[in-house]
């Protein structure tokens, strides 16, 4: 990767849900989804983002392509803001910037075929139609392994693992930069999982388009990203190189999380789990380091200060005071 | 199939068959399946979608649907009693009382209108003659056993107060609240985040070894079944093929589907593994149970298969001292090990 500038940037990047109550729909707190997110992305590199269910995955993937509206906050895609562009400034974009959601069934209409779906983006963007279309579509069903004589099939004749194959194809359609996968195998098989992985490793060394890949399975997560980022509850609190994250996790929550992956090798068993209770809500985040109400290394300072993701080796960053050099983590 | 059960086995199953009729035809959803559960023992089942467990234990419960579904053969042996044998009467007596059943999604079987107390009351009264004060000091016993935080003040509320991992707790204090000597979990804890996934399994393991109960742990994640049991056992397809402990299992496996399971697994701790290393897939995938090959299920997916594979099922022999395998191929596979 000898980029200079990345191909997504995004900086501060906050999304806030109004909470209402009562008869006259007043506003009656704030969810604080995403709050306060940067990271950059270059071309043909998967950035993995895990953290538990609520802690802001989806609203990241889906503010980064403006599907979500963000509160506030930059989006450079190539160096161009693309957060406060029109829809129609923003159409051109579009075209780079693709998702594959997780319920590969939800995402397909039951009523087209699996052709008119993989080409359906070809037409809204007037690239192609008729035998010209029909031939993109079948190299495309051939890119991600299905037969082109299933283009006539509907979604329901498709397996699951099949299913996310035509919604990768359909998101490959336009010949995107940046696929944003929101837990694209999370309700597959095991057996069906490491198609689908493998599948989408081969499409980006053939294509070298960019990954943002969410899943909580950080087994998956570790063995496509090249890098990973972590959050707690709407914050980044740790992002690292792969390797150097899962060998070397500087944060608290990092190292619970890594802990309570259950390996499968009956002689690595463990005994008590790292941490307990549960996240707490966005609604009213805790003050401080979001994670100071679970944190066995919780200092005073915790709880009213808000810790800035710091460098922490090369190619390393992480947010908490016990990276502030006054103290280590083990 | 007369060998004596011992002593201390609580659950036998033997030459289990549930089938379903639709109207694709008749499927065997479960086909000749035997186990055992020891008490304190942990039995792992493991297999992918729509392999048979959640069917399995919903006949050891007697709660298949019929219609569509019905036990045709085999017995399920509950601390000497065949409960297949049981009227509808002398069942409901056994269940929630010698097994107890947990699921994914707790809400499924909690009710959304009652206090967890008093669910946890109903399940007690059912089966024990005790005061209304009694059985409600038990129930905030039971969530204290199960580390809820407050259980007083706990008992009082209704389950959507509750976050995801204390229903599951709840629903634990529930199924455990009469002393169970079987407990099934079906996939407790796949709809949780892992760090409660963690939690969870701690708990469920602590008190099981405990209480003596012996317990089924049903699920699709190999981890789950290194971390939590002794022995398991591998459907695919309606069958078992493999049984072994938890240590051989992991250490070799005999069954070919199995291996592959484990292989298509990545691995948090694979850090030697470069960043776009391929995962070894099993290919194509499950088959309809509709529609399944003659000879060996597996045989379409399987790299090892020969032509008997595919014209003769493999009986399930004990390939080494208590390792079974249905696999024609087996014995080759131990040996090279
Ligand atoms: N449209 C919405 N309105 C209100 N709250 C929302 C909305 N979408 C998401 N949230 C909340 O924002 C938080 C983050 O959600 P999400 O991004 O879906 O998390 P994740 O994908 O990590 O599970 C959650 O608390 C969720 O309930
Ligand atoms: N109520 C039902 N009607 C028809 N078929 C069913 C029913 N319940 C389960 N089955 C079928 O029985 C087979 C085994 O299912 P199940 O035991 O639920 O699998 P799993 O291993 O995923 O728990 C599947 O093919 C499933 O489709
Ligand atoms: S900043 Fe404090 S509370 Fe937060 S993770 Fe670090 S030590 Fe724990
Ligand atoms: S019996 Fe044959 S096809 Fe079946 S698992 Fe063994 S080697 Fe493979
Ligand atoms: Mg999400
Ligand atoms: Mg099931």
């Amino acid at each position: 990767m000898t980029e200079q500038r990345p191909l997504l940037e995004v900086t501060d990047l906050v999304k806030h849900y109004a909470v209402r109550g009562g008869v006259l729909r007043r506003q009656v707190g704030t969810v604080h989804a995403v709050d306060g997110v940067s990271f950059a992305l270059s071309a043909g590199e998967t950035l993995g983002l895990v953290g538990e269910s609520g802690c802001g995955k989806s609203t990241v993937a889906r503010t980064v392509l403006r599907l979500v509206e963000p509160t506030s906050g930059a989006i450079k895609l190539d160096g161009e803001d693309i957060a406060p562009l029109s829809k129609t400034a923003l159409r051109p974009y579009r075209r780079s910037m693709q998702i594959v959601f997780q319920d590969p069934f939800a995402s397909l209409n039951p009523r087209m075929t699996a052709g008119d779906i993989v080409g359906e983006p070809l037409s809204v963007h007037g690239i192609a139609t008729g035998a010209k279309k029909q031939e993109r579509v079948a190299e495309l069903f051939q890119q991600v392994g299905l037969r082109p004589d299933q283009m006539k099939n509907f979604p329901h004749q498709f397996s699951g693992g099949q299913r996310q194959r035509i919604c990768i194809a359909r998101a490959l359609s336009l010949g995107p930069r940046l696929i944003v996968c929101d837990e694209p195998v999370s309700a597959l098989d095991v057996s069906i999982q490491a198609q689908v992985i493998n599948l989408l490793i081969d499409l980006q060394r053939k294509q070298n388009f960019s990954y943002l890949f969410i899943a909580h399975d950080l087994a998956v997560v570790a063995h496509i990203s090249h890098r990973v980022a972590v959050m707690y509850l709407g914050r980044i609190v740790e992002i690292a190189d792969k390797h150097e994250l899962f060998a070397n996790p500087r944060h608290p929550y990092t190292q619970a999380l890594l802990a309570s992956v259950p390996i499968a090798d009956p002689k690595a068993r463990r005994t008590a789990p790292l941490i307990d209770g549960d996240v707490p809500s966005p609604i009213n985040p805790p003050s401080g380091c979001a994670f100071h109400t679970r944190c066995r290394y919780a200092m005073d300072r915790c709880k009213t200060e808000r810790p800035a993701l710091q460098a922490a080796g090369t190619a390393h960053q992480v947010a908490c005071w016990l990276n502030d050099g006054t103290g280590r983590s083990e | 199939m007369s060998e004596a059960i011992p002593a201390e086995t609580v659950l036998d199953v033997r030459n289990l068959q549930t089938v379903f009729f639709t109207n694709s035809g008749l499927f065997r959803a479960v086909d000749n399946v035997s186990f055992s559960v020891r008490r304190g023992e942990t039995l792992a089942i493991v297999g992918e979608s729509g392999c048979g467990k959640s069917v399995s234990a919903l006949s050891i419960m007697r709660l298949v649907p019929d219609p569509p579904g019905r036990i045709v053969g085999g017995s399920v042996t509950l601390e000497g009693t065949d409960l297949l044998k049981l009227d509808d009467a002398a069942m409901r007596g056994i269940r929630g009382n010698r097994i107890s059943m947990i699921f994914q999604e707790p809400m499924t079987s909690l009710n959304p209108v009652m206090r967890i107390g008093d669910q946890i009351i109903e399940a007690v009264r059912l089966h024990q003659k005790v005061s209304s004060k009694e059985a409600w000091k038990q129930a905030v016993d039971m969530l204290r056993l199960v580390r809820i935080p407050e259980p007083e003040r706990r008992a009082q509320e209704y389950p959507h107060q509750l976050s995801g991992g204390m229903r599951q707790r709840a629903m634990i204090a529930m199924a455990l609240a009469c002393r169970p000597a079987l407990l099934i979990a079906d996939e407790p804890t796949t709809a949780l985040d892992v760090t409660i996934q963690a939690q969870i399994l701690a708990l469920i393991v602590d008190l099981q070894q405990r209480l003596g109960t012996g317990l089924i742990l049903i699920t699709h994640d190999l981890g789950v079944v290194a971390q939590t049991a002794q022995r398991v056992i591998v459907m695919y397809a309606g069958k078992k093929v493999e049984e072994a402990t938890v240590e051989a299992l992991f250490e070799t496996p005999l069954h070919p589907y199995t291996s592959g399971l484990m292989a298509s697994m990545p691995a948090v701790i694979a850090l030697g593994a470069e960043s776009d290393a391929r995962l070894n897939e099993i290919p194509g995938m499950v088959p309809s149970l509709t529609n399944l090959p003659p000879g060996c299920a597996f045989a379409p997916r399987c790299k090892l298969a020969i032509d008997r594979c595919r014209q003769e099922y493999p009986p399930l022999s004990e390939v080494k001292p208590n390792h079974w395998a249905a696999c024609w191929r087996a014995g080759e596979i131990a040996g090279a090990s």
